[in-house]
């Protein structure tokens, strides 16, 4: 599998997200505080239908770490990118690792 | 029924317009026909609430019906047409206009007329009564060219006109023939304690005085003498020596008058003729008048009642009374003056506090009879319904009058039967409230809303949320207040936690009193409680992830994921030079432009990146954040006032402007407003804002928890008269005391209205500082307003913050999912459709189309 470095892991802000372009697509990618863990999801909205998801707030639902969508709430699964709310309206999930300091997305 | 029947109400007051409503509302009501007649120029309005008149009130706003109103259920009315005879062979009356109307039932509901005594000099020009609205208009207009003035009674309407007074800048004098004031209602003790509270207040008591004549003064308009001897000289007399049934009517047409006035009526209010009856204070009932408006709706409910074949009886009527006068607290309960043969009395009095209690109970010292309370009314919503119900008093009676202490019984509302009235003013029981509880009412501002209770006077407030409590313990609903999954607290118990334990991070917080990592209803509450206290700058690495989705960017997020941009605009006060500016930052950025609500301007569809770019001109062209994406202050909305209008009082503007800048950058519990209007025409609709601040002759009065929107709510008068100074302390404690203990995203008319106790709760807090914290809210807020930076400007100047401005940490491409349309000459954002995106991978230009 090869991976494209998008930003620094220190270009992350601890629970909260920005949003790489990557392949042509808007991604999502969130550091979450607690685990010091990175995840990256699509960065469409399906509900609300705007490119937004990475300015959402990271929420924990009962034990799993979400993204609430800044319009109108539904939450994501962070490690999945299923929407909590609204099942078909779930997103894809990206591969995504912390190499030598960088954030890399995995290439198709 | 074949035909309807006619109905006839002489009078619309209060009472005559509640047996209309009354009737309305009936089931029958299709079966019967309703014409009503008014001799004043309006129908019913709230005559009990007429000081609010002076406050100002205007007459629409103590209206108590509407023609549409009547309109709509088919009830015809005239006003200003007096009827002025009966025929109860015929069954017709005719009016003063020569209107002749027949009627199968008649009702008399014509009230009362104030008692002058008759004095020789007594029908001079500043002569006056205080009954109408007319009469409150006269008074107004002879209070300005007069310095001194005197109230002729000193009951409970004298001290009410005294009152009235006052506020109008009249020095006063209340003249009373009895050894005391209020002397039906209360004893020596609380009679005398009441009277040394009225001096202070710069008002003159004179008692055992009979007016002996009023002639021309020396050093005033007039010069009362006395039978003593003395005299006082004054520019105006306001008589209020009581009332009289106005029986004229029935006196001429010989239905049964009582030997002292008064229509003569049976226990369903039926005069002698069993066609005509009478309800309110024009009825005589077992040799009694009741001169409160209570009795007489339950004699519109009788009379209803009677109409429509029910079987209600008029039982006689409780005259205890609260109120609130020349703003001190006076209660009567029952027989306050121990008449009662055998009866016990325990009397506490307080110089210091200046407050008077006096217990009377029964000779067995088990029934509370009656009850004086001056100066500290709170035992009243306790003792009423227990002398009411006749109910053992639990534990010793004196403990029902000394000061609270730890371990005193406490009286619970469960005691209390079902009958038990809760509300005097819509006639509310308990077991209204027990009903409309176990129905779904679950909170009390939606309680208050289903039964009207404690939505009147206000009295009852404290009792309707004891009731709630303590129905909802009973069906065994735990009223879950826990703020989230993370933190099982409300919003206020962590509040008064994060001070107390001056915690001062969310990650500080949540490990201490929550479980978990939080959320997005919790991380944004505690950032503005934090914000609130702190008043740090919201995008510090332990702030940032806190903050919701506009808060985390300074902006408000559209629809379409871009931003609106608001610089504040202070009261509205803008230079043409700062116009141009706003011009030009709108032209260059292509923003769609707004005049909002709240006399600022609004640009819309800014994206991401644009927003540092856009706020560096406008802080560079000295303008600062409006936050209005924030939940904290946003505009103080005022009208041009004493600068520019004829009808200015005072610089409305000026003082709006002052109150933008001083609690901008506040974080709140929610969004608030403020308005700032320089006369009572209000044009800065500041009693729709959750603070409104109205200019008038001697001062602002301050209006608190309004709101427009969704749920329009009237702010409510909190005080009046105030100079500057006194102004913002009452500001700076209500909205802190808001900050420190509403719900998240709590309006401050949600807040009112759950309040237990209301608006005189939040006046004991604010204005008699009762929970000695007036000091601390007026230093937290002095902290925010010391530490106020824009937040703007901290950002434009934070290289390591303006990164997170653009839309993709790896490239400088924008939103591909962007369109515009035009609107009416300006581009209007909005998202592409399915099919525009498609052609837009494919490299296609997408052309905007008209709508």
């Amino acid at each position: 599998m090869s991976w494209t470095t998008v930003c620094k892991f220190t270009d992350l802000v601890a629970d909260t997200g920005v949003c790489a372009l990557h392949e042509g697509q808007q991604v999502a990618i969130f550091l979450e505080k607690s685990e010091q863990k990175v995840y990256a999801i699509s960065n469409h909205d399906p509900i609300g239908k705007a490119n937004v998801l990475s300015r959402g707030l990271i929420a924990d639902v009962k034990g799993v770490f979400t993204v609430a969508s800044p319009l109108y709430k539904q939450h994501f699964v962070l490690a999945t990118g299923e929407c909590l709310e609204e099942p078909e309206h779930s997103v894809k999930a990206f591969e995504v690792r912390v190499q030598d300091g960088e954030v890399q997305l995995a290439n198709s | 029924m074949a035909t309807k029947q006619k109905i006839i109400v002489v009078g619309n007051g209060m009472v005559g317009h509640k047996f209309i409503d009354n009737l309305i509302h009936h089931p029958d009501y299709e079966n019967f026909e309703v014409v009503t007649f008014s001799e004043e120029p309006r129908l019913a309005y709230d005559r009990v609430g007429l000081s609010y008149y002076f406050a100002g009130k205007t007459a629409d706003d103590l209206m108590l019906t509407s023609g549409d109103y009547y309109d709509e259920h088919g009830v015809r009315f005239i006003v200003k047409d007096k009827v002025i005879t009966i025929d109860k062979a015929a069954k017709t009356i005719t009016t003063a206009s020569g209107r002749v109307e027949s009627y199968d039932k008649l009702v008399l509901a014509t009230g009362s007329f104030p008692f002058v005594p008759p004095i020789p000099g007594k029908d001079q020009d500043h002569c006056l009564v205080y009954r109408t609205i007319e009469d409150l208009e006269a008074i107004t207009a002879s209070s300005k060219v007069s310095k001194t003035g005197v109230v002729v009674g000193g009951g409970l309407l004298g001290l009410e006109a005294a009152n009235a007074l006052t506020n109008l800048g009249v020095d006063t004098h209340v003249v009373e023939f009895a050894p005391r004031l209020m002397a039906v209602q209360l004893d020596e003790g609380g009679g005398t304690l009441l009277r040394n509270k009225i001096e202070n207040l710069g008002v003159g008591v004179h008692t055992e005085k009979n007016t002996k004549e009023i002639v021309a003064g020396e050093t005033s308009r007039y010069r009362m003498n006395f039978a003593d001897g003395s005299f006082l000289e004054t520019d105006m007399i306001l008589f209020s020596a009581g009332i009289r049934p106005q029986d004229e009517l029935a006196r001429q047409f010989d239905l049964e008058i009582g030997e002292r006035g008064g229509i003569v009526v049976n226990d369903s209010c039926q005069t002698s003729d069993e066609n005509i009856y009478a309800i309110g204070e024009c009825a005589l009932w077992q040799g009694r008048i009741f001169g409160l408006v209570a009795p007489g709706y339950t004699m519109a409910k009788v009379a209803v009642s009677h109409l429509t074949g029910g079987d209600e009886e008029f039982k006689g009527a409780d005259m205890s009374t609260k109120l609130k006068l020349l703003g001190i607290d006076v209660a009567s309960i029952g027989d306050c003056h121990g008449r009662t043969e055998g009866s016990l009395s325990y009397t506490y009095s307080d110089d210091k506090a200046e407050v008077y209690k006096r217990l009377v109970v029964s000779p067995d010292n088990k029934k509370i009879i009656g009850a004086v309370l001056v100066g500290d009314v709170e035992a009243y919503s306790t003792m009423l319904p227990m002398m009411l119900e006749g109910m053992d008093i639990p534990g010793s009676p004196e403990a029902m009058i000394l000061p609270t202490t730890e371990g005193a019984p406490a009286l619970g509302v469960d005691a209390l039967p079902d009958s038990a009235m809760i509300c005097s003013c819509h006639d509310v029981t308990k077991g209204d409230l027990v009903e409309a509880i176990q129905g779904g009412c679950h909170e009390l501002g939606d309680l208050k809303s289903c039964t009207k209770a404690g939505t009147g006077c206000g009295g009852c407030a404290a009792m309707v949320g004891q009731v709630l409590n303590n129905e909802l313990g009973k069906l065994g609903i735990e009223v879950n207040t826990d703020l989230c999954e993370h933190f099982e607290y409300s919003r206020k118990e962590l509040f008064d936690i994060v001070r107390s334990k001056d915690i001062n991070t969310f990650d500080e917080l949540i490990e201490s009193h929550g479980t978990g990592r939080g959320c997005e209803i919790c991380k944004p509450t505690i950032g503005s409680m934090l914000a609130t206290k702190n008043n740090e700058y919201v995008l510090t690495d332990d702030n940032i992830s806190l903050q919701d989705t506009n808060d985390i960017f300074l902006g408000n997020m559209q629809r379409d994921g871009t931003y609106s941009v608001v610089p504040r605009i202070a009261g509205g006060e803008i230079k043409p030079e700062q116009l141009i500016v706003l011009g030009e930052i709108g032209r260059d950025f292509n923003l769609y432009t707004k005049i909002t609500g709240g006399q600022r301007i609004d640009f819309f569809g800014a994206q991401l990146h644009e927003l540092p770019v856009i706020w560096e001109r406008l802080v560079n062209a000295g303008f600062e954040t409006g936050q209005a994406y924030g939940k904290s202050l946003r505009t103080v909305k005022s009208c041009v006032g004493s600068t520019w209008c004829r009808y200015g009082m005072l610089d409305s503007v000026s003082m709006a402007v002052n109150l933008e800048l001083r609690y901008k950058g506040l974080r709140s519990p929610h969004k608030f407003k403020m308005g700032v209007s320089g006369c009572t025409r209000e044009c800065a609709e500041a009693q729709g804002k959750d603070i409104g601040v109205i200019a008038t002759d001697k001062g602002w009065n301050l209006y608190v928890c309004g709101n427009g929107g969704m749920k329009p709510r009237h702010a409510d008068l909190f005080a009046s008269d105030l100079d500057d100074e006194t102004l913002i302390k009452y500001i700076d404690r209500v909205v802190m005391f808001y900050c420190h203990t509403a719900d998240r995203l709590q309006r401050t008319s949600v807040w009112m209205d759950n309040l237990e106790g209301g608006v005189e709760y939040l006046k004991e807090v604010v204005i008699d500082d009762k929970l000695n914290i007036g000091a601390s809210l007026e230093a937290d807020m002095q902290k925010v307003i010391d530490t106020y930076e824009c937040e703007w400007k901290a950002t434009i100047n934070n290289p390591e913050r303006l990164k997170r401005f653009a839309h993709f940490i790896n490239s400088d491409a924008t939103d591909d999912n962007l369109a515009y349309v035009e609107l009416r000459g300006q581009e209007k954002g909005r998202i592409m459709t399915d099919d525009e995106r498609e052609r837009a991978a494919k490299g296609e230009e997408i052309i905007v189309t008209e709508v």
